[in-house]
């Protein structure tokens, strides 16, 4: 069982990790969502909270926009797998990281899809 | 701010859609601005970014032609969802707001973002373009408050200092290669730095690596950068430091271990200014200027065919050569003086200077290591030193040891010819000596003064300038306690 965390922003996945104030968690297993994905509203935006909530949610997978190193690292020591720099909607992120198809840098975007976002 | 321009691109579609006349070049305006700059359309997605805005954010035109900007610079300037794009394109009033930005190398640079509305013909309102100009050069020659900007810690009086400080001007006037020699510690990479800020490439990237420090391949992917798929691990495009320090200066340090089929490439690019990166098909064009540099005698690098004698000749236009400490007349009793200022300042001591023992053994030292090692001196005795002066006590004990009679090297050897004639017997070892580590000094130190004081640890604590606290730390740090 793999869980899932994206900071998003609407249907997007946020431009930066220390921004978010919208947490997607998802559980996922051998290919398949084994949960509803649950929205958390954050009180304020805190790259700090946001690694605590990692550790103390044991979240196994992260998927982001920037994120700086030092917390890129610390997650990655926390056992986390990180996948940065992603550009896209959460909803295409959550569909190719359960297949096992999202990497790092990805950009899942068309220029036709921006109006829905921002 | 507001500022109108009438545009036209290379596509097509997008003239089109903006319906400009084909009268100027986006491309070629954007490469003018000498900051990372973007055009955006009417729904604030890129049009284009110049080649400093790829460097920035670390990605190219290509991938994100049609994406949000803030998706691609990510700020945290107040632009969520687009609202200062919103507020220009609005008011058609420009604006200039400072935060920081995080790239894909998981960077955080702080910025200066400046949006400014792009009219067309009719006066309505066709797009953005966006300055993002890198204030982290700024920001930390701001904070460092100590480092004098002007000379960026180059101390010297000495002839041959003044000459090189008077050579600095005319090397930074000119956009010829540089060539930089001396020995370790002399100061290469601070020279190089000084010929970048005095130079018209000031505001543009000063990117150093060093050529030994990375096996062949890697060092390849780092200066010329890769593309995706160019090997097993090359998940996305990479731009090179070249394509970084373009319209800047790269300063190639160690350029004596350079790999030799990396040589043929390095000077392919130095006479064509342009080159291939890893696995890429379509060539980069690059404007850098080079500084190169190496404790290794080249010439003779050359006659043993270990370095290309084309390239040698390429990068040694003009050429500078740092003395060493030893040769620097006068120069010892200014840099200790500078040194431990600073490190006074540094750790909030109260040290005013040097007992007349102390500069006994200070100023014949030859200083193999030159500056550093002066400087490694200084910082040692600043740390060990609780009194008022500096005394031999706080000097690191390999300099003691060379005093002595047995094996003291020739007093003051101020010229070239007498060390070649007579090295110091155990130079070797003074190398070995200086290897030492900061942590193996501190705990012989507080061995010794265990020693002296019979284990009582009140009196070692005093006698060391620290808490009891402090000393059962340390002792507990160096496996010392019982």
């Amino acid at each position: 069982m793999q869980k899932l965390l994206i900071p998003i922003q609407g249907d997007f996945i946020a431009p930066r990790f220390d921004l978010a104030t919208e947490i997607l968690i998802v559980r996922f297993k051998n290919g398949a969502t084994t949960s509803e994905p649950k929205i958390i509203i954050l009180e304020r935006p805190s790259d700090e909270a946001l690694c605590q909530m990692a550790v103390e949610e044991n979240i196994t997978d992260v998927v982001c926009g920037g994120i700086e190193d030092v917390h890129y690292r610390f997650l990655v020591w926390k056992k986390v797998t990180v996948l940065d720099a992603v550009i896209g909607g959460w909803q295409k992120a959550v569909e190719k990281i359960v297949s096992g198809s999202l990497r790092q840098g990805d950009i899942l975007i068309k220029s036709k899809d921006q109006r829905l976002a921002l | 701010m507001a500022c109108s321009v009438l545009l036209t691109s290379d596509n097509e579609a997008t003239d089109k859609a903006m319906n400009v006349p084909l009268n100027l070049d986006i491309p070629v305006l954007l490469e003018g601005i000498p900051h990372p700059a973007m055009i955006l359309d009417d729904s604030f997605r890129i049009i284009v970014m110049n080649r400093l805005m790829e460097a920035m954010t670390g990605y190219s035109t290509d991938l994100v032609a049609g994406i949000h900007g803030e998706l691609v610079v990510r700020s945290n300037t107040g632009n969520n969802k687009g609202q200062l794009y919103n507020k220009v394109m609005q008011t058609g009033e420009g604006l200039s707001v400072t935060g920081d930005i995080i790239n894909s190398y998981r960077r955080k640079i702080a910025v200066q973002y400046s949006i400014a509305i792009l009219d067309q013909h009719g006066g309505s309102h066709c797009g953005l373009l966006v300055v993002v100009e890198d204030l982290s050069a700024r920001e930390v020659a701001h904070k460092s408050g100590m480092r004098n900007s002007a000379s960026l810690e180059l101390v010297g009086y000495s002839p041959k200092m003044q000459k090189v400080f008077d050579m600095i001007p005319l090397l930074a006037q000119t956009d010829a290669s540089v060539m930089i020699t001396g020995e370790t510690g002399t100061g290469k990479d601070k020279i190089a730095e000084i010929i970048h800020q005095k130079s018209s490439r000031a505001r543009f990237p000063f990117v150093k690596i060093n050529c030994g420090a990375l096996p062949a391949g890697l060092l390849e992917s780092e200066l010329f950068g890769h593309v995706k798929g160019a090997f097993t691990g090359a998940s996305r495009n990479k731009p090179g430091l070249f394509s970084l320090a373009d319209k800047g200066t790269l300063f190639l340090t160690e350029i004596g271990d350079m790999p030799l089929p990396l040589q043929v490439k390095l000077l392919s690019v130095l006479d064509d200014r342009e080159f291939i990166p890893v696995g890429g098909e379509h060539k980069v064009s690059v404007d850098v200027r080079m500084i190169a540099a190496t404790h290794r005698p080249l010439r003779e690098q050359v006659r043993n065919s270990t370095f290309r004698e084309d390239l040698f000749y390429r990068l040694n236009v003009l050429h500078i050569h740092l003395p060493p400490l030893r040769e620097r007349d006068g120069d010892i009793r200014y840099l200790l003086d500078y040194f431990l200022q600073k490190f006074t300042k540094a750790l909030s001591k109260t040290i005013v200077g040097f007992a007349p023992n102390a500069m006994e053994v200070l100023l014949p030292y030859g200083y193999p290591g030159n500056i550093r090692e002066l400087s490694n001196i200084i910082e040692y005795a600043v740390n060990i030193c609780n009194r008022r002066k500096i005394n031999t006590d706080h000097l690191p004990p390999y300099l003691l040891e060379q005093q002595s009679p047995a094996d003291a090297p020739a007093p003051e050897p101020k010229s070239i010819d007498v060390r070649v004639d007579n090295p110091p017997p155990d130079s070797d070892t003074t190398r070995q000596d200086n290897q030492e580590s900061w942590t193996d000094i501190e705990r012989r130190h507080i061995v010794e003064t265990l020693k002296e004081h019979g284990g009582n640890r009140t009196k070692v604590a005093e006698g060391l300038g620290w808490g009891r606290m402090k000393l059962w730390r340390k002792m507990k740090k160096y496996g010392l306690q019982d």
